[in-house]
């Protein structure tokens, strides 16, 4: 049980500025931290993982403290056994996939090796190095080397935020295949909703300063009641007359969305709108 | 018709021998040093590291002058040296290795400090979280991720302990078969006007440090085709 009472000083491009965070996750959960970028979901990580030390507060796992101010305990990042998978991968350059997996080992252990090699479908990329692996292949090798380890709480930061959407997709059900078969104790950083959705049993919503939600990702992230008017983002991609009216463009995800508008006055191509669909018709809001 | 006689080759040997534990001092040195260097918090780092390059930009003479001064037997430092650490540092070869280690030391440290502060940092924290002490990350994930570094310094200090002139010639007098390196025994040539004798000291160290600068083109143009 991963237990969190803490407030550190996040950096952000607006000056430091005070996060509160108190958490407990029980064993074998996996959470979720979602919140937008400079939030400090990555600081909470390096926090628990050790690489960090909080301004003050408390973090402890089970029956060992961490990490207590008050009590100047601090156990390194080496002793907490911790699996911690970057964003950027981190893996090491100079070794091979099964040279990164066995590094990680605390003891050699080959048929453990092969084992995770097959359960992250490593096998016959085993004796390439990482340069000469795709995205996905390097964050299966993270995840790897970070089970490898045998930790007893893993961390994810950003997992599949390097890659491309169908990519991404395809990922996540992997992960979220290797993460049931391990069944251990996970909290992972995203700013995706289908990470959460998929990945997450609890998910902590931060905000900036405090975590603003904490429960199911469907209790918490789900809108209420089903509303008539539904707004979705996009970016204006063109604008064209169209009669007495424009014909306007707008890209939402992968998809492109022309609607007819009677004033563009404050849209430009390339910025940000807000779509409102209601019914047949979208009204184009400039944000 | 240039020929070295056998008591020619003698400061040849002798220069070798300097440079390689010259340079093997400062491989066992440099790492730790550079290490903190570039990883290190503490605010003395600009400090110290001006300090270590200080050699880049002073005359030769300047060092060799300091440290024969404070190497003399009637310095205090000297005296202590000699009285407390039986060491006995002018116009030996011991003094010209530390001569030669003070001042091949930015040529080492700068390649490994760029080297060092090169390496993603997340690389260091990962094998942190996987266990593994600061002297395991030294040995297995940096030094292994900055060995073009490592080799650029080795290369450079050997070649510039090679070609040192003002600080040996101060410190060690150029004692012939003690301390008279391939670079004092050419100047002695010149002194006693055998220009065919001068030429055959020169020739040789032309050619060596050609070959030098070749290998070390050849480690950089092999570390930016294979960057692990």
């Amino acid at each position: 049980m991963l237990n969190l009472a803490l407030t550190h000083t996040i950096p952000t491009p607006e000056g430091p500025r005070p996060l509160q965070v108190e958490l407990t996750q029980a064993p074998g959960e996996r959470l979720a931290l979602y919140g937008p970028s400079g939030v400090g979901k990555t600081t909470l990580l390096r926090l628990i993982a050790g690489l960090a030390r909080p301004d003050q507060g408390r973090i402890a796992f089970g029956d060992t403290v961490w990490c207590d101010t008050e009590r100047r305990v601090h156990v390194p990042a080496r002793e907490r056994r911790v699996g911690y998978v970057f964003q950027d991968y981190a893996l090491f350059p100079n070794m091979r996939v099964r040279d990164n997996l066995a590094f990680a080992q605390p003891h050699p252990d080959r048929n453990r090796l092969d084992e995770l090699l097959a359960l992250t479908r490593l096998a016959p990329l085993a004796d390439r190095y990482p340069q000469q692996l795709s995205g996905g292949q390097r964050q299966r090798v993270a995840l790897a080397r970070a089970l490898a380890q045998e930790p007893q709480l893993l961390l994810m930061d950003e997992p599949l935020s390097a890659l491309d959407p169908a990519l991404r997709v395809a990922l996540r059900e992997e992960i979220d295949d290797i993460l049931r078969k391990v069944a251990l104790t996970t909290v992972i950083v995203s700013h995706d909703l289908g990470d959460v959705f998929r990945l997450a049993q609890r998910v902590a919503v931060l905000e900036p300063g405090k975590v603003a939600a904490l429960g199911t990702p469907r209790d918490v992230l789900l809108p209420p009641t089903p509303s008539g008017r539904h707004a979705l983002s996009g970016i204006v991609l063109a604008i064209d007359p169209a009669d007495v009216l424009w014909r306007v463009t707008v890209a939402i995800g992968n998809d492109t969305l022309a609607t007819l508008s009677a004033d563009v006055e404050h849209l430009r191509v390339g910025a940000p709108v807000a779509v409102q669909l209601n019914g047949s018709s979208a009204v184009l809001q400039p944000v | 018709m240039i020929a070295l006689q056998a008591a020619d080759i003698q400061p040849f040997w002798l220069t070798l021998k300097l440079a390689t534990i010259t340079t093997l001092v400062l491989i066992v040195l440099a790492i730790p040093l550079a290490r903190w260097l570039a990883f290190g918090r503490s605010p003395l780092r600009p400090i110290i590291e001006t300090l270590c390059n200080l050699p880049l930009v002073l005359p030769p003479t300047v060092l060799g002058f300091y440290l024969l001064v404070s190497f003399s037997p009637v310095s205090f430092t000297g005296r202590w040296l000699q009285d407390v650490l039986g060491l006995k540092l002018v116009f030996t070869f011991s003094g010209l290795v530390i001569g030669s280690v003070i001042f091949s030391l930015p040529f080492m440290l700068q390649p490994l400090v760029a080297a060092f502060r090169q390496l993603p940092s997340n690389l260091i924290d990962a094998a942190r979280t996987l266990g593994k002490t600061e002297a395991t990350i030294l040995a297995r994930v940096i030094l292994p991720n900055a060995r073009a570094g490592l080799l650029s310094g080795t290369v450079l200090a050997f070649a510039h302990t090679v070609g040192e002139f003002g600080v040996v010639l101060m410190l060690g007098g150029g004692v012939t078969g003690d301390t008279q390196v391939a670079s004092i025994a050419l100047y002695r040539k010149v002194e006693a006007l055998d220009y065919a004798g001068a030429h055959s000291y020169a020739l040789v160290l032309v050619s060596f440090a050609f070959v030098v600068l070749l290998l070390l083109r050849l480690i950089q143009s092999r570390s930016e085709t294979r960057p692990c």
